[in-house]
């Protein structure tokens, strides 16, 4: 029995996801751990794509893989991370990481249940630009507000950070490259004329 | 240091980068410098110092006499004579070998040679395929004076007014 | 079964088709861009390049392949090897995987979707991991470098790129490649180099930027870093990478030219004499016309630019070009309120 193409992928991808996910937690190396986590973020892309969320999808890939992730293994690669001490006390911590994931699966069992959903047939989604409805939904009446607040809250959150960080000591060195471009040959360079003319016996001076 | 209003718009017009691309374009353009090796070649100067030859005279005659003043002058050691008399009581080398891999081309062996035995040759293109080929022996040199005689003479005689 | 399996696997037949059929030529028009490149940097540099392989050195890029393919490969004793054999393969991959969404002239083109525009920004941002993975499993300091300069510098550029692509969304009212060409017709004037002439340099200089290449190479940096993320590679390794740079040359020309120079419109549409006598090309020619042009334009900067100072990239990207870009989205939003003739009307 074929199955479905589509449902097929489905499988794939999920199983995929899934063991990509796994692996985050339980590979070894720091740099391996970021590179799964983007391996899953590709995957959760890829399964979006499959429910015709092509914008959110590339978005997905687009911000997370591309920026986010990249800027995370930046930051692992940097530093050396001693895995042994982090994985100190994995068995003992378990039961309670399974009583958790327990937790958190049921309660989206019960929240994403298909009855929560109208479910409308997939050749409706098909033809519907995504780009269109997002932006309609974004910026019409009803999320325009939210929408702004959380970009207003999001500016507020950057600057407080680069704020609080951003500390230049008196004695730090830099290259001022507006002063730099804005030099000319004139600044730099004068020419000067000297007469070649010395006095018989003696050394030409400068 | 104020930047100018002029120098602003420069920078945001790209112009320096358009004027680099002009000069870039033009060479882009212009006649080619590069001399296809093997068809085409440099120009030699009479003077270039080669691979090296031993000379004859005309009667067929060596010219070395074994005064070793090349052996002597030679900076890197790369010259090693031993002499006999001949039968006829001339005074000849019995070896005169070269050791290419020693020698620095500096042309001093020319130089000093009172019989113009020794010479560099114009020759630049030669290789060796196994150990021991860069010992270049007395016979070895003398083949080389007699295949090239008069390459030799010709351009000892372009270099004579010079000397 | 046996029917309904056929009619399930002949369309994916027919795709792996035309895939081979995008791919293939792509690969040797790479293949022939590195022989381009030598000949054009050489000329410009009074030289006259590689020539004697074949008639004109066309023999070169073949001769060069097989000496690639028969070396050695040799991986660092530190390094870390499956990801050390994995960077130049994801490298290369989303470069190829670019051109699915790409559009040779109308209706030909692998995927024709809806936010194709996005598909390619994805594509090209999954390129900087093939340079941060190398750098890192090389276990050498010069990868690591490069490694390091090139992620900070992609993703800084990728923000200005965004931006101007944006602009071209917002012009065409579309991220359909197909949508955005066809929202240029009406001739020479009409494209969108005119209206979004700050955008499309914006869009060129990040586009060298993204690729890597000079004045934006800091990731090999030659006389700094040897030659950064790919020191530690030989043989087939450094071909594919090699073969990732170019095929991103060739994709950053072919979105300049569908984004900006009309895609496979021909230049003398509406030109009364012009438009008729040009009327038999297919659209694909002016197509290929226009990337080589990008092609030629992307050597000849490299043959006059050196290389940027790190800082200096870093200001030009966030300082510089964002704003601009910023700035023209504004002028351009106002411009489409208002009707602005002839674009936009």
């Amino acid at each position: 029995m074929f199955l479905e193409p589509y449902s097929l992928l489905f499988i794939v991808f999920a199983a995929l996801l899934v063991f990509a996910a796994v692996m985050v937690v339980c590979s070894r190396n720091p740099v391996t751990s970021a590179l799964y986590l983007v391996y899953a973020f590709f995957n959760a892309a890829i399964l979006w794509m499959l429910l015709y969320a092509e914008f959110l999808s590339l978005v997905l890939i687009f911000v997370y893989v591309g920026a986010v992730m990249t800027l995370f293994l930046f930051v692992v690669m940097m530093l050396n991370i001693d895995v042994a001490v982090l994985r100190q006390g994995f068995v003992r911590y378990l039961p309670l990481g399974v009583l958790v994931l327990a937790l958190m699966a049921g309660i989206m069992i019960v929240a994403i249940r298909p009855l929560h959903y109208v479910t409308s047939n997939s050749v409706s989604l098909m033809q519907a630009n995504n780009i269109h409805s997002i932006g309609i939904a974004l910026f019409d009446r009803q999320m325009v507000y939210p929408f702004e607040l959380a970009g207003v809250l999001l500016l507020a959150a950057i600057l407080s950070a680069i704020m609080l960080t951003h500390r230049g000591r008196p004695s730090r060195k830099v290259q001022d490259i507006n002063a730099q471009l804005a030099a000319s040959k004139a600044d730099r360079l004068t020419i000067v004329n000297i007469p070649s003319k010395a006095a018989p016996g003696e050394e030409p001076s400068v | 240091m104020k930047k100018s209003a002029k120098s602003y718009t420069r920078s945001f017009l790209l112009w320096e980068i358009f004027v680099g691309l002009k000069l870039t374009l033009r060479y882009f353009f212009g006649e080619k410098i590069t001399i296809q090796f093997p068809e085409e070649k440099t120009p030699l100067s009479p003077r270039f110092r080669g691979l090296h030859a031993l000379r004859r005279y005309p009667n067929g005659e060596e010219r070395c006499i074994a005064c070793k003043l090349c052996e002597a002058v030679c900076p890197a050691l790369a010259i090693t004579i031993e002499s006999e008399p001949r039968e006829d009581g001339s005074r000849r080398t019995t070896r005169y070998d070269i050791d290419l891999f020693k020698c620095i081309y500096c042309g001093f062996c020319e130089e000093s040679c009172p019989v113009d035995s020794i010479v560099e040759t114009s020759l630049s293109h030669y290789h060796f395929e196994a150990r021991g080929e860069n010992i270049m022996t007395k016979p070895m040199l003398l083949a080389i004076g007699d295949r090239y005689e008069n390459n030799i003479a010709k351009e000892k005689l372009a270099d004579a007014p010079y000397r | 079964m046996i029917k309904q399996g056929i009619l399930f696997l002949l369309p994916l037949i027919w795709i792996v088709i035309k895939i081979v059929i995008v791919l293939v030529p792509l690969l040797v028009a790479v293949a022939y861009l590195t022989l381009a490149e030598r000949r054009v940097i050489g000329a410009i540099q009074v030289r006259i390049g590689p020539n004697r392989v074949g008639l004109w050195g066309f023999g070169q890029p073949i001769a060069d392949a097989v000496k690639l393919f028969f070396k050695e490969s040799i991986s660092p004793t530190a390094a870390s090897r499956k990801l050390f054999i994995f960077a130049p393969v994801i490298s290369l991959a989303p470069a190829l995987a670019a051109w699915a969404a790409i559009p040779f002239q109308s209706g030909w083109v692998l995927a024709n979707i809806n936010a194709g525009v996005l598909y390619i920004l994805a594509m090209t941002s999954l390129g900087v991991y093939g340079i941060l993975i190398s750098g890192w499993a090389s276990n050498s300091k010069y990868a690591f470098f490069g490694a390091m300069r090139s992620a900070a510098q992609v993703i800084s550029y990728e923000i200005a790129m965004g931006f101007a692509l944006v602009g071209v969304l917002m012009a065409a009212g579309s991220a359909n490649f197909t949508q955005i060409v066809l929202h240029q017709h009406g001739g020479f004037w009409h494209w969108y180099w005119l209206p979004l002439l700050p955008l499309f340099v914006v869009y060129w200089i990040s586009g060298i930027a993204e690729t890597n290449r000079l004045p934006f190479d800091m990731a090999e940096g030659e006389s700094e870093i040897v030659a950064g993320f790919h020191v530690e590679y030989s043989g087939m390794g450094f071909a594919l990478f090699f073969l990732a740079e170019y095929a991103n040359m060739i994709l950053i020309s072919a979105l300049a030219a569908l984004l900006f120079l009309g895609g496979w419109l021909s230049p003398f549409e509406g030109i009364p004499g012009l438009a008729f006598l040009f009327a038999w090309v297919p659209g694909i020619i002016w197509f290929v016309i226009k990337i080589s042009m990008f092609l030629f334009l992307l050597i000849w900067i490299r043959a006059t630019l050196p290389r940027y100072r790190y800082d200096q990239i870093m200001r030009l990207g966030w300082k510089v070009l964002i704003p601009v870009t910023l700035v023209w989205i504004v002028l351009l939003s106002i411009a489409i309120l208002t009707h602005l003739p002839p674009w936009f009307n």
